[in-house]
């Protein structure tokens, strides 16, 4: 195993070691969020935490947890630092990311603490690459401050039917309105955009609707430019987790299966556009 | 007005509105007791087309008492309310189509599985009635063909050729690709595929001639028709007289009417010693088509004038004060081209030579008196055909 051979001996330098067989397994996770070159790492002995962050409005965390990978060490309690994500994505996918049963690129990911560069061993069919990325300060990502119990709407779907209603979305509307109520329509996406507004309207008790916990009704509008990036997320996942507090602020939670089969997560913080006036 | 189509003809209604979309930009929308049309034409108004659904097509169908109503709205912002044409089938179980009078507002409402509904309120314009002039019975040829046999005709020409030459003759059809005059001809690739009458349905040809006409239009019905499993009829008499597809069937009724090229370009062709209407070949030559073919049109060139007269005929009767037809295509080909220069000399600014498309003549769009309605007449040359600006 050049891998293993190849390292063993700096082993002992790295804060942080994380191995995978199969390099797809995390950087499908990643494009599910890559809408800005730079992302944050925070690692800590549960796993990884990816964050990207746009507009101070919007946030995308990727969660990947440690027994993900087949081998992972970390030294110290958190450890961070910001990278090019874009950079990464093409490192990750330098053998070019085939997607053939049995043909997996293997990952070592190594870094050796502040200032240091992210190595990353690559490993496809007998060939080996090392990867070098330069790290940066890592910035403090926004507190969105959205805790569970001030949660007023909530509703799962399976994403199959999310999708559908994404990919069909009116493109020249400038928001989406999500509309959560406990009576009709329950859980509403419209647009209004050059031809007219569309609604798509899901009942409470579709076969779509694995959970409906609403309390209130709430009327609230996103920036869509803002939301287009979470459709990467949804195309990955199979089930979303749809929730707005009592400031109107979504969060989007997407349950990704990976290749292995084992779960990881992707969120996004998204806040209101602005008040609902008149219609 | 206030309609509901269910089930697969949801998949019918919203196939004709992507064929319709391969026309123009708008769609017109008109309710009336005989049916809902749906229909569209493209800029230079050179392509025409107009679905017709009984009211028995719609498990209900109510239209507004009194005046008739009509409007027009951008066809893509109903082509996105039936956007995914390969869920549709298995997802919408009912579409709903209802006028909002107070509000202006036309709205589609789709009953999707496990209860999903999609609401869309399109806004639209009034707009004035539009007809297209066309008279299938005048046609000396009639053609009908199962979709594929069209299809697999069609498929044989790459995405990028613009329009088809169809010549008949007395027991065949030949589809040929229409090679542009200004084409370079040592790059120039000719395909022609012959279909024998017994692959057509129906088969009357009393005239033999050759049309051509813009393919993309013919494309967008051949989605429709193939979806439907319906045939398609083509009618039509000679050059510059336009050529009608027609789909038909108990609840629904389409037809397409496309300009075709006026002739002079075929006599203009066969002076530039390239093929456009050469005489069919005879039977006897049943073997070796493509050879004999070109042994026949080698012939036709090395004549000169003796261009048969099935070609030449048309050329002139339509248009009034030209000179009587004589017997070199050069000098009737010359004479046109000063009557051109004066009667259109502002069109032919920019004009691309030679593309002479017939406009079809829609009588009651614009009311009379209007700038435009004075020009649109039966004669009118069009500029090109639409397909030309989109690729």
């Amino acid at each position: 195993m050049p891998l293993s051979t190849q390292s063993q001996t700096d082993d002992a330098q790295y804060i942080l070691v994380a191995s995978l067989d199969n390099a797809r397994n995390i950087s499908n996770i990643l494009k599910a969020i890559t809408f800005k070159d730079h992302a944050i790492f925070s690692a800590t002995p549960n796993g990884l935490k990816v964050t990207v962050e746009d507009s101070k409005c919007l946030q995308a965390n990727a969660f990947i947890q440690a027994d993900i990978f087949q081998e992972y060490t970390i030294k110290e309690d958190s450890v961070g630092f910001q990278i090019n994500l874009t950079v990464l994505l093409d490192c990750l996918t330098i053998f070019g990311g085939s997607t053939v049963p049995g043909v997996s690129t293997a990952l070592r990911m190594c870094y050796m603490g502040y200032g240091y560069p992210l190595t990353l061993f690559l490993e496809e069919g007998g060939v080996v690459t090392v990867c070098k990325i330069n790290t940066q300060e890592p910035e403090e990502p926004i507190d969105f401050d959205f805790c569970s119990s001030n949660v007023t709407n909530k509703v799962i779907l399976q994403s199959e039917s999310l999708k559908e209603a994404f990919s069909e979305l009116d493109m020249t509307s400038e928001v989406l309105q999500i509309t959560m109520s406990p009576s009709q329509p329950y859980f509403r996406l419209s647009t209004f955009g050059n031809s007219g507004n569309a609604h798509y309207d899901y009942p409470k008790d579709s076969d779509m609707m694995e959970l409906f916990q609403c309390t209130k009704t709430q009327i609230n509008r996103y920036k869509m430019s803002l939301l287009k990036p979470s459709t990467k997320a949804l195309a990955l996942s199979c089930k979303v987790s749809v929730r707005t507090d009592s400031r109107g602020f979504l969060s989007l939670q997407y349950l990704v299966r990976n290749d292995d089969g084992q779960i990881c997560f992707v969120e996004y913080y998204c806040c209101p556009d602005e008040e609902v006036g008149e219609d | 007005m206030d309609c509901v189509v269910t089930g697969g003809n949801v998949k019918v209604l919203a196939k004709a509105i992507h064929s319709l979309s391969r026309i123009g930009d708008e769609l017109y929308l008109e309710p009336q007791e005989d049916g809902l049309t749906l229909r569209s034409v493209n800029s230079s108004r050179s392509a025409y087309a107009c679905f017709l659904f009984a009211p028995l097509f719609f498990s209900r169908y109510v239209i507004p008492d009194g005046h008739g109503f009509r409007c027009k709205m951008a066809i893509k912002s109903v082509q996105a309310v039936f956007r995914s044409l390969a869920t549709l089938e298995k997802t919408v179980e009912k579409c709903h189509i209802e006028l909002d009078g107070d509000r202006n507002r036309l709205t589609f409402t789709l009953h999707c599985k496990h209860g999903l509904l999609k609401t869309h309120n399109l806004s639209f314009q009034d707009s004035e009635s539009l007809q297209a002039v066309f008279d299938k019975d005048s046609s000396t040829n009639v053609l009908k063909a199962q979709p594929r046999v069209l299809v697999d005709t069609v498929l044989n020409f790459p995405p990028s050729l613009e329009e088809v030459t169809v010549t008949v003759s007395n027991e065949r059809v030949w589809f040929r690709n229409h090679v542009d005059q200004e084409a370079e001809p040592s790059k120039a690739m000719l395909t022609e595929l012959c279909l024998s009458a017994d692959e057509f349905d129906h088969f009357e040809v009393r005239a033999q001639s050759s049309v051509t006409f813009c393919l993309k239009e013919l494309r967008g019905l051949l989605v429709f028709a193939e979806s439907t499993g319906l045939p398609i009829s083509m009618y039509f008499a000679e050059p510059g007289r336009p050529v009608v597809l027609s789909v038909t069937d108990s609840v629904l009724d389409g037809n397409f009417v496309l300009a075709t090229l006026s002739d002079e370009l075929g006599v203009r062709q066969q002076n530039s010693k390239r093929a456009c209407t050469p005489p069919p070949p005879t039977d006897d030559f049943m073997n070796d088509e493509l050879e004999s073919y070109l042994i026949a049109m080698d012939t036709s060139i090395a004549t000169g004038p003796s261009v048969p007269e099935a070609v030449l005929a048309p050329l002139l009767p339509s248009r009034a004060g030209s000179p009587p037809a004589k017997p070199d295509p050069r000098s009737t080909i010359h004479s046109e081209r000063e009557e051109d220069s004066m009667e259109e000399e502002v069109e032919d600014l920019g004009r691309p030579p030679n593309k002479k498309f017939r406009s079809l003549f829609f009588g009651s769009v614009y009311p009379t008196g209007s700038p435009l309605s004075s020009r649109t007449m039966t004669s009118q040359k069009v500029l090109a055909s639409d397909s030309e600006d989109d690729t």
